[in-house]
């Protein structure tokens, strides 16, 4: 027994080890940020008027196509085109507005309130938008078609409700390409900023669409003051726990950033982390299968690595 | 010249040439090791079987690895771990492989350190185990340059920085080692040259110099007892396998060898599946850009002692102490003065010194890793002085020490 | 005696499972060697045969060899052989020759004579005649036909049609 206390010995100073330049270290190291659980309470006391009422989708409806919004945005499920290509609306904007066919499935209504009305606010950038900067927000506030301003802002809601997939057929693809792809690119699975890259008949068309993504790039860096990471490897290289944070509010790791609040509901977080985790770790639930088979197979050949040894020493003890 | 007869059948065929009955038996059935051993003395063989390993997994990354700073990060975070089929398993087999190589480095080397393995004409045999500590050293550093992380490249722009030699202002000689102003192609190909060509080589060398030190000295036992091999075997050969204090190694001590191994896989591939993270190091798995440093930057867990020694002193005196940790374990047979071969626990003084020496460089690990500021900083500087005092006191307390 | 082979036994045992393992760890291996999914991807190639002119060799791309096509004139469908036109590939009611442009002796890629209407092989002299059968040794059979499926005016290399592979059935190509 005297060979199980050595081990005990040499696994203590292992773990004290282990524990010192892993968990204790990195917990020094790194910010603690919890999840707020996708709550956005901070907006609780503005949207209260909007939340309390009753929406109706076909007021809504009107609203969306002559208050304005189309003027930016598509919304392709209604054949509402947009107004100008992605490059040229970057090139406006700095960011290709998105298309609205399933906003209501993908952001929280809470947020989607506050965004239509006080966009810089709802999206967490108004460091970016102070007054004396004299810069605006690109998204124009809604500041009413003449009636009660809370009972549109839900009615348009209920309309983006009404229009929208199912929250079961929200793929992890259309989440992720709705909330980030306008600003980052993913280059393991071949995502730019117009989502998926299409497959080129010849190499004339790949530059030209290439250049596209330059120009788009470029609007966008001076828009955000920098170039937003490519998300390839971000699964691994940050973590479920970070992306998921990180979304609910950029501000809370990286103070001042223009990276604004994703304000996605829990569900479709979920399905933005999903994605990634498939571009950074697609062989993930191989590796766990065959992970289970390799450890019982090495506990198999221990034990009869155990019975051997103890044939073989039968006659030298 | 040699008389060959018509051969009775493949093993006398290959034995009229090759002598395999021979070499079996010197190499594995008359090669006696004491019994009285325990299953720390398994560790050389899971290295051996690591380095195994690592030369496996390490062929199938080379057949997808490219060594371009263009195309480097993608074909290893890419290509092999999402395309190549299998690609992931070599790859944390590899990184898991390489880290948990140093644990058990450590602990074989605190093994011969707690045994007094390195004494009476087992001088060769440590020497030659540091030598394989370094350029097991220098392999895992140029391992890490090769997929191109944000890691890779500032702990290669921070290490070669060392051979400027602090006031001496070498700039040449780094420029000379990196091929360039700044680590770019040309290092990242003479690395990778060193990776997969000259370190292996080195090492299978220096694993059989290892093993050939082991030949005349013996192995060392639990009490370092001085055993008489010969009339030892001739004892176990005559039949009394119980009174002997001898075995055989195959399959005697091998088959607990294998023993060891069996239990240390269970281990080993619960971390290539399910606990690999601590190898792969986050941080490395954003791309190379020489115009941001990481905010925090510390080397593999297994260099951080000796960078926290580096860490705390102003340049010139952080070089020097670096330059003494690095070369002291090789002096430590004839710092170590006395004659004694026995468990440290047996050793009076010194049985004070491998535990806090132990300990200290578990304190100085931690610091190593911490970010440098205080209190960590502050314990780090106590604890590299004390690393240098305890070394140089070292043949003060063994010189007056009672034969045991 | 009985004792000692108990003894190995268990040794035996041990063996053969770890032996298992290393086969295990042997799937995983082979299957490292395999082709990559995009190398496997970019094995199939979509042509539109409706832009090609008569009698013209073009020579296409495919899985890093090259393919012939030729399409026939009405003059030259009336000319053939049997055996000729049951090498042709029909697509939207016009005939081509479609071949990989490798000898089938070693693999030289054969230069087409426009005079002679023939491809000669320079590497040892082989030549096939226009429809891509062998008129002179020493290739062994005439050009292979790839896998095609037609997809009308389209012609999909890499995937297998019903019409290749009645051709494959009729060991008209291999």
């Amino acid at each position: 027994m005297k060979e199980l206390k050595i081990l005990a010995v040499v696994v203590f100073f292992a773990l004290v080890t282990y524990w010192l330049v892993e968990p204790y270290a990195h917990g020094i190291m790194h910010k603690k940020v919890d999840t707020k659980s996708f709550a956005y309470s901070d907006l609780d006391e503005t949207t209260k008027g909007v939340m309390s009422k009753t929406g109706d989708a076909s007021r809504g409806a009107d609203l969306i196509v002559n208050g304005g919004c189309t003027g930016c945005h598509s919304v392709n499920v209604a054949s509402i085109p947009a107004a100008m290509d992605a490059v040229s609306a970057a090139g406006a904007f700095g960011v290709n507005p998105p298309d609205l066919s399933n906003t209501g499935v993908i952001y929280d209504a809470k947020f989607l309130a506050e965004l239509i009305k006080n966009p810089a606010h709802a999206l967490n950038v108004e460091h970016k938008f102070a007054p004396e900067s004299g810069k605006m927000h690109p998204m124009v506030p809604f500041y009413g078609a003449g009636g009660d301003i809370d009972q549109e802002i839900a009615d348009m809601i209920a309309y983006l409700k009404s229009i929208s997939v199912k929250v079961e057929d929200v793929t992890p693809a259309m989440a992720y390409e709705d909330a980030c792809a306008r600003c980052h690119t993913v280059d393991f699975v071949n995502y730019t900023y117009t989502g998926k890259i299409p497959a080129f008949k010849s190499k004339k068309d790949e530059l030209a669409f290439e250049i596209n993504v330059l120009e788009y790039e470029d609007s966008l860096k001076a828009y955000m003051g920098k170039l937003p990471p490519d998300l390839s490897m971000y699964y691994l290289s940050r973590s479920p726990h970070y992306i998921r944070t990180f979304m609910e509010d950029p501000q809370s790791y990286l103070e001042g950033t223009s990276m604004p609040r994703v304000g996605v509901t829990a569900d479709s977080a979920e399905k933005i982390v999903e994605f990634m985790a498939d571009s950074a770790d697609s062989k993930r639930h191989q590796r766990d299968e065959i992970g289970t088979y390799v450890i019982y197979f090495s506990i198999i050949f221990a034990i009869l690595a155990i019975l051997w040894k103890k044939e073989v020493w039968r006659d030298l003890k | 010249m040699a008389q060959f007869t018509k051969a009775t059948s493949v093993k006398d065929w290959l034995n009229q040439r090759l002598a395999i009955e021979k070499v079996e038996k010197v190499m594995g059935s008359e090669y006696w090791i004491p019994k009285n051993i325990n299953f720390l003395w398994a560790m050389g063989m899971i290295l051996a079987f690591l380095f195994l390993l690592l030369t496996v997994s390490g062929i199938f990354l080379l057949m997808y690895y490219q060594p371009h700073v263009d195309t480097a990060f993608y074909s290893v975070n890419y290509t092999i771990m999402s395309e190549v089929d299998f690609g992931w398993l070599w790859r944390h087999i590899h990184a898991v492989a390489s880290s948990v190589t140093f644990l058990i480095i450590y602990i074989h080397m605190f093994t011969a350190i707690y045994y007094g393995s390195y004494k009476k004409g087992r001088e060769m045999i440590w020497i030659t185990g540091m030598l394989l500590f370094v350029t097991f050293s220098a392999g895992a550093f140029s391992g890490y340059m090769l997929p191109w992380g944000q890691m890779s490249y500032w702990a290669g722009m921070v290490i070669t920085n060392i051979f400027s030699l602090g006031d001496l202002q070498f700039n040449g000689l780094v420029e000379w080692i990196r091929g360039d102003y700044a680590p770019g192609q040309a290092f990242l190909n003479r690395f990778f040259m060193l990776h997969v060509f000259l370190l292996p080589l080195a090492i299978m060398g220096l694993i059989g110099l290892h093993f050939a030190a082991l030949r005349i000295p013996h192995v060392n036992n639990q009490d370092g007892e001085e055993i008489d091999f010969e009339a030892e075997s001739k004892k176990y050969l005559a039949g009394d396998k119980k009174g002997s204090k001898v075995m055989r190694f195959a399959n005697d001590f091998l088959s607990k060898d294998v023993m060891v191994l069996g239990i240390f896989l269970v281990f080993f591939f619960y971390l290539v599946f399910f606990h690999y993270t601590f190898a792969l190091d986050p941080v490395n798995l954003d791309p190379a850009d020489g115009l941001v440093t990481p905010k925090y930057i510390y080397p593999e867990w297994y260099f951080l002692w000796s960078y926290e020694i580096l860490r705390p002193f102003s340049v010139n005196i952080g070089l020097i102490a670096f330059g003494f940790s690095q070369v002291i374990f090789f002096l430590l047979p004839w710092l170590d003065r006395s004659p004694n071969t026995v468990a440290a626990s047996r050793r009076g003084l010194f049985k004070y010194w491998f535990w806090l020496m132990l300990i200290n460089m578990i304190v100085l690990t931690a610091m190593g890793k911490l970010p440098p500021k205080d209190p960590f900083s502050t314990i780090g500087l106590i604890s590299a002085v004390l690393f240098i005092v305890m070394w140089l006191a070292l043949p003060f307390i063994t010189k007056n020490e009672k034969k045991a | 005696m009985k004792e000692s082979s108990r003894r190995g036994f268990m040794g035996k045992v041990l063996g053969a499972v770890a032996g298992l393992g290393a086969i295990g760890s042997l799937v995983a291996m082979k299957k490292s060697w395999d082709p990559l999914p995009s190398v496997k991807a970019a094995g199939f190639i979509t042509l539109d045969m409706s832009v090609y002119v008569d009698n013209e060799l073009v020579t296409k791309e495919w899985r890093k060899k090259p393919i012939f096509i030729m399409k026939k004139s009405a003059e030259a469908l009336k000319k053939q052989t049997q055996e000729q036109s049951a090498r042709d590939v029909v697509v939207d009611g016009n005939s081509y020759m479609v071949a990989i442009g490798l000898c089938t002796h070693l693999g030289c890629i054969p230069a087409y004579k426009k005079a002679e209407e023939e491809f000669l092989c320079a590497c040892h002299g082989a030549t096939f005649d226009s429809s891509g059968q062998v008129t002179k040794l020493p290739a062994p059979r005439g050009l292979d036909i790839p896998p095609f499926k037609i997809d009308g005016s389209n012609l999909i290399l890499g995937e297998v049609g019903p019409e290749w592979q009645k051709m494959k059935d009729n060991g008209i190509t291999l």
